[in-house]
């Protein structure tokens, strides 16, 4: 008997991509998923993060859609070379700082050099015609196929029928008679198939998985960008997005204010890098400042801290202050009140 | 079979769990290698992603805040 064909399925954890790596093992072909960590994805971070999520159960999609399959998974650090696709998308951003065409792209171009360093036969994804309004519509397929190298390589299992015969079609690697025809923002065929699979718990992530698609995050990004002058990130920079309260009272500095334990916890692990302030007096927020302060600026960061601290209606509040020099220092000072912080301080 | 040690500190999943499959990557069938994680989801996805590449967990040890994932490696194709 020959070898069986080999793909590799792009597996975001999601139903799309669960049902297009399932419908190539029905049709005997070996599938590996490969996965891709941006940075940017919602998967883990804030659930490991917030006290309130840790009682959820807990699981890395992608690592569950390779169980329900039986198929090995390798997930990619891509952190690094991502960042020219988030600052310089050539195709430009979708509803808020999503490149969702150019990040399709990316992650279909790095799957070719995957199976070429591999011996795979071709990739897999579970891209639907008109699913995605930036990424997956008639126009855009083709631009993913071609910009990424992959082109006749390239097989979308689940709308293979509205498109032109891939080669692992052609070859007769796969029998395009299996495949479908889905089309549109519905869910129902997609559902349809899973029920027939037995598929009956998997993610359904609203807007992807990725938390460039949310408004709110993609505000402070943009805000970070501003506040440095340049479009630039590092990893620790997008992590800290994604926690705690953010406020900027003034253009030189950014508070990101604690929740609740689990993330002053985390936010305890910036220490060394952030000035930072807490309450001494009263139980309340690690609050780390990020940017260049004058003492009035702490004067005003502690009010805040003060305002988001047990103490929030006491007279006074007793500040502690540490600076990145190693100097410490105490304030004594009256609360903020709720009213008096402006609105749009918040990100 | 040798014995390897991981630090995975301060790292949110699912990098503690990359750090481990590019460190089991460059190990032998047999091999163990103790992942020391902060990350409370390590203890789901280490497990998991063990499972799935054929690799076997044999202890998860809590030190205080920290734990200590004990993979063995499996077979590598």
């Amino acid at each position: 008997m020959p070898e069986p064909r080999k793909a590799v399925a792009l597996i975001s954890g999601g139903l799309d991509s669960l049902l297009a790596a399932k419908v190539m093992l029905e049709q005997g072909i070996h599938v590996e998923g490969i996965n891709f960590f941006t940075g940017f994805c919602v998967e883990g971070h804030t659930h490991a993060i917030r006290k309130k999520d840790r009682a959820r159960p807990k699981r890395n999609n992608a690592l569950w859609v390779a169980e329900q399959l039986g198929i090995k998974l390798h997930i990619v650090d891509v952190i690094e070379e991502y960042k020219d696709i988030v600052i310089n998308p050539r195709h430009g951003y979708g509803a808020n700082l999503n490149p969702c065409l150019d990040c399709k792209v990316f992650m279909v171009r790095k799957a070719r050099q995957w199976i070429e360093e591999h011996g795979f036969d071709f990739i897999v994804t579970g891209e639907v015609i008109g699913q995605r309004p930036k990424s997956q519509r008639a126009d855009t397929l083709p631009v993913v196929a071609h910009e990424s190298g992959a082109g006749d390589l390239l097989l979308r299992p689940l709308c293979a029928k509205n498109l032109p015969p891939s080669r692992p079609e052609r070859e007769g690697w796969v029998d395009r008679d299996r495949l479908f025809d889905f089309q549109g923002r519905t869910r129902k065929p997609q559902m349809a198939l899973a029920r027939k699979f037995g598929f009956t718990d998997y993610a359904q992530p609203a807007g992807g998985c990725c938390f460039l698609t949310d408004a709110q995050y993609s505000v402070k990004l943009a805000d970070l960008w501003k506040a440095r002058g340049e479009r630039r990130y590092e990893l620790d920079d997008i992590m800290l997005l994604k926690v705690g309260r953010h406020l900027r009272p003034r253009d030189n500095f950014k508070l990101i204010v604690g929740r609740e334990d689990g993330e002053n916890r985390f936010l305890h692990g910036y220490r060394k890098q952030f000035a930072h302030m807490f309450p001494v007096s009263h139980k309340g927020p690690l609050v780390l400042i990020d940017g260049k302060v004058s003492d009035d600026d702490l004067e005003l960061a502690a009010r805040l801290t003060a305002r988001f601290s047990q103490g929030r209606d006491a007279e006074r509040v007793d500040v502690e202050v540490r600076l990145p020099d190693g100097r410490n220092r105490v304030l004594h000072v009256q609360p903020m009140a709720g009213e008096d912080v402006p609105k749009d301080w918040y990100l | 079979m040798s014995r390897y040690q991981l630090d995975a500190r301060r790292l949110l999943c699912p990098l503690p769990v990359i750090r481990t499959q590019e460190r089991v990557e460059q190990l032998g069938e047999g091999d163990m290698l103790d992942v020391i994680c902060t990350d409370p989801g390590a203890r789901h996805d280490i497990p998991a992603w063990c499972r799935v590449n054929g690799h076997e967990v044999t202890g998860i040890e809590e030190r205080g805040d920290e734990l200590v994932i004990t993979v063995r490696v499996g077979a590598q194709t």
